[in-house]
């Protein structure tokens, strides 16, 4: 990869009056394309931070590119227009409607009104904000409503770069996720640069393909991918940010797809109950899958093939937690956790049987 | 500055100083009518302004006073004022000024009494109940003492309005400072009318400040 | 001195509006041309100064200090004073009510543009408006509800203060009060009083609905 689209370089920001760095030699490199999430507790600098890329605010010392070029050389008008910007009180007009709002970086850009008219359009479908709602004013749509206008008015003139100030910080959890599950759709699809600032952990976890964990001060505590930052916290400071449940947001970000599950001990029904009762003994377990031709019919234990000659005379039990190959680990567990017998959970792939996780499997990643 | 500076000379003219038409008689005048048009007013509204926002009744009376109070011109009123004057055989000049003036100072008075006393947190006055105080207790001891900051920016209205207009009492034949501009128009004084310009301002901001100072001292401090 | 108007005159004379609906209609046109008039002056300089005060928040005490001034000289003082240099003009009259909108414009500029809300600032400034685009397309129309409620309270005002004006030979409907003032004769008085209420109440729901029609946004605010 070449020069990364977003580069800061030994970016100091020191306010007037203040005795403190508000940021201090941060060094920051964000790829084309990638959501970097900047993330720490109420002083760290990440707003800052983040309000420099775009000059609302100056740096002091350091310097930063956009696409190569350097910020404090560009017109911060015209710098600003080129970078999309959300904010958590979104900052609607509360004079203009819904449809002028989301206009107004292409009419600042001077598009003719056609261009304007069919983009407005475009955006109110790819934010699901029905066609109705254009004409309103701010004051009239609800929080999540709003939330979205101020994501379509930043997108308006399809900025490469984006900077978002807890986007959906305003709204309660439930919408946020909504929010956060659409908005990580439609990134998908753009593949934007995204400055992303957040206070919450989980928030960054979701949404980032690296996170930027900043302390107060405007350090730099860690800077990776949300698996590696949980897997590995650089020092106390971030293990301590990243909270109790770390091993389980963790296994949030894992795919059951991305772990190698163990086929575990299948016999198929035809086969002699004998056959069974090695499969038992080198998988060092009391039970069996009975599976037929990829097709899972259930499983058999010891007991119930005492005395049998195939393992089809003994009836197959139903097993009760599945999981599929694209589901995170976190999901796997919860599902074996509240199972009948908690034993497994078998996976499928399509409508194929796979294999099984068990508590040993899953603990195993954890621990990794 | 040719003007001014006959202006200068007329007030500092000792001939000016002295008699029915020098400047302190004219000043005393004045005070006098606004005084006395202020506390008659005061005397009226103050008490009918607790009345509506103790008991709630009547609040429509102070809306419609208001805001009428606010769109008739004091020249307006001044010019009503006279032939209700002579319809009661009150003469020119003082009762007709005072007429005026007492109508002008009403609406400022009883809109900030009113408001005052109806502002008073409900909370308060039912703690007040609570606690076994009366109806008239709970308009002295507590309303009233509550409403004051806002009465007096009422009577700090009303008085740099009547001042201000007590000078246009020289046109329906009353005494005061306006008597030098009107006077002065008349027989196009450019000296006179300009001195009694600069005494009227004086007396209008000397007015201001001084009831700026008064209301100050009616606020509560608000460190306790 | 004769009382011309006797005891027995009527209030109010209808066959004296019949006999001078010509020179009515033309005072009306002129009161309500000299209150335009000092309200769009007015409007020019409390706009730049509104903007200068609220950007260099020092200049802020100094200027509304001054507008205060003006504001506390009373009418007459002030056009008595004006007389001296501009004489028996337009160009007095106007000087003098364009002194009295400033106060109450300037504030209401001041206290529009510090209501926009700072959430919408920063974000026209994070889309990448100039602080020109800034101030016409954001501030000034967001700082409009108020602004016009100054203008409704100037307007009332200066509506008032321009019968004053009938001193020096202006005013309006105001010339029919002082006429009858002078003449002792109360029909033209009611006249002028009245039709000036009129005027003030008309310009008034006009401006209102003038917001109403200007300010779709936040008529709305309901069905939020």
């Amino acid at each position: 990869m070449g020069e990364p689209h977003i580069r800061l370089v030994d970016v100091v920001k020191q306010f007037p009056n203040s005795q403190s760095l508000a940021v201090d030699h941060l060094n920051l490199e964000i790829e084309e394309g990638e959501t970097a999430v900047l993330v720490g507790p109420s002083g760290c600098g990440k707003t800052t931070t983040m309000k420099m890329i775009n000059r609302l605010v100056e740096p002091t010392s350091g310097q930063i590119y956009v696409d190569g070029r350097d910020v404090m050389e560009q017109d911060p008008v015209q710098l600003r227009r080129g970078i999309g910007y959300v904010i958590q009180t979104i900052g609607l007009m509360p004079h203009r409607t819904i449809a002028q709002n989301i206009a107004t970086v292409p009419e600042l850009l001077g598009w003719e009104d056609s261009r304007v008219k069919s983009r407005v359009t475009e955006l109110a479908g790819m934010l699901e904000l029905s066609i109705e709602l254009l004409s309103r004013y701010p004051s009239e749509l609800s929080g999540g409503q709003r939330q979205r206008v101020g994501v379509a008015r930043a997108l308006a003139a399809d900025p490469p770069v984006m900077l978002m100030d807890e986007p959906f910080g305003a709204v309660d959890p439930i919408v946020r996720a909504r929010l956060q599950d659409q908005f990580l759709d439609i990134q998908d699809r753009l593949r934007k640069t995204i400055v992303f600032v957040t206070h919450d952990i989980d928030e960054a976890i979701k949404m980032a393909d690296r996170i930027a964990i900043l302390n107060v001060g405007g350090i730099l505590e860690q800077y990776d991918s949300p698996k590696e930052i949980l897997r590995n916290p650089a020092n106390d400071f971030v293990r301590e940010f990243l909270g109790s449940e770390r091993g389980l947001k963790r296994l949030a970000l894992i795919k059951v797809s991305e772990i190698e599950v163990e086929e575990g001990p299948v016999v198929a029904p035809g086969e002699p109950v004998q056959k069974a009762f090695e499969v038992m003994e080198s998988s060092g377990s009391t039970w069996t899958s009975v599976v037929e031709d990829g097709e899972l019919l259930g499983w058999v234990d010891r007991q119930a093939l005492e005395g049998k000659a195939r393992v089809s005379d003994a009836p197959a039990q139903k097993f009760s937690a599945f999981v599929t190959a694209d589901s995170s680990l976190r999901e796997a567990l919860d599902s074996l956790i509240t199972s009948e017998t908690q034993v497994a959970a078998v996976v499928w792939e399509g409508q194929r049987y796979r294999g099984v996780l068990n508590l040993e499997r899953i603990s195993r990643e954890i621990l990794a | 500055m040719g003007v001014v500076a006959e202006a200068l000379v007329w007030l500092t003219d000792a001939a000016n100083w002295s008699g029915t038409a020098g400047i302190p008689n004219r000043v005393y005048e004045h005070v006098r009518i606004s005084v006395f048009t202020v506390m008659c007013a005061a005397a009226l509204a103050i008490p009918v302004g607790m009345a509506i926002g103790h008991t709630g009744k009547g609040r429509f009376l102070v809306v419609t006073l208001s805001n009428v109070g606010r769109a008739i011109p004091s020249f307006a009123i001044l010019g009503l004022a006279l032939p209700i004057a002579i319809k009661l055989n009150l003469g020119l000049g003082f009762w007709p000024t005072f007429i005026a003036l007492f109508a002008l100072a009403i609406p400022p008075i009883l809109t900030n009494t009113y408001i005052g006393v109806a502002g008073v947190d409900r909370d308060l006055v039912e703690a007040a109940r609570g606690m076994g105080m009366g109806n008239r207790q709970i308009l002295r001891r507590l309303e009233m003492r509550l409403a004051a900051p806002v009465v007096m920016v009422g009577l700090r209205t009303a008085s740099v309005e009547v001042v201000a207009t007590a000078t246009l009492a020289a046109i329906v034949a009353g005494g005061g400072l306006g008597r030098y501009i009107i006077d002065g128009f008349a027989v196009r004084d450019d000296a006179r009318i300009l001195g009694g310009a600069i005494l009227v301002a004086i007396l209008a901001i000397f007015t201001e400040l001084f009831m700026g100072g008064v209301e100050r001292l009616a606020r509560p401090r608000t460190s306790s | 001195m004769i009382l011309a108007q006797s005891t027995e005159e009527p209030f109010f004379r209808p066959e004296w509006v019949g006999r001078n609906l010509d020179r009515i209609w033309e005072q009306l046109v002129e009161h309500a041309y000299l209150t335009g008039l000092a309200i769009a002056i007015g409007l020019l300089i409390s706009i730049p100064a509104g903007v200068f005060a609220y950007r260099h928040r020092r200049a802020y005490p100094p200027i509304t200090w001054f507008a205060g001034f003006l504001y506390t000289i009373p009418s007459l003082a002030l056009f008595a004073f004006l007389t001296a240099y501009t004489g028996l003009t337009t160009l007095t009259a106007e000087i003098g009510l364009v002194s009295y909108t400033l106060l109450i414009l300037i504030r209401n500029v001041v206290a529009g543009l510090e209501g926009v809300p700072p959430d919408t600032r920063e974000a026209a400034r994070g889309m990448g408006y100039t602080s020109r685009q800034m101030l016409w397309r954001v501030e000034l129309p967001l700082a409009f509800p108020v602004i016009l409620a100054g203008i409704r309270v100037a307007t009332v005002t200066i509506i008032g203060l321009v019968t004053v004006t009938s001193l020096i030979g202006k005013g309006g409907l105001g010339a029919f009060i002082l006429q009858g003032i002078q003449r002792f004769f109360s029909t033209p008085i009611v006249v002028g009083a009245v039709l000036s209420v009129l005027l003030a109440v008309a310009a008034d729901l006009g401006l209102l609905g003038l917001q109403r029609v200007l300010t779709p946004w936040s008529r709305e605010k309901k069905w939020a």
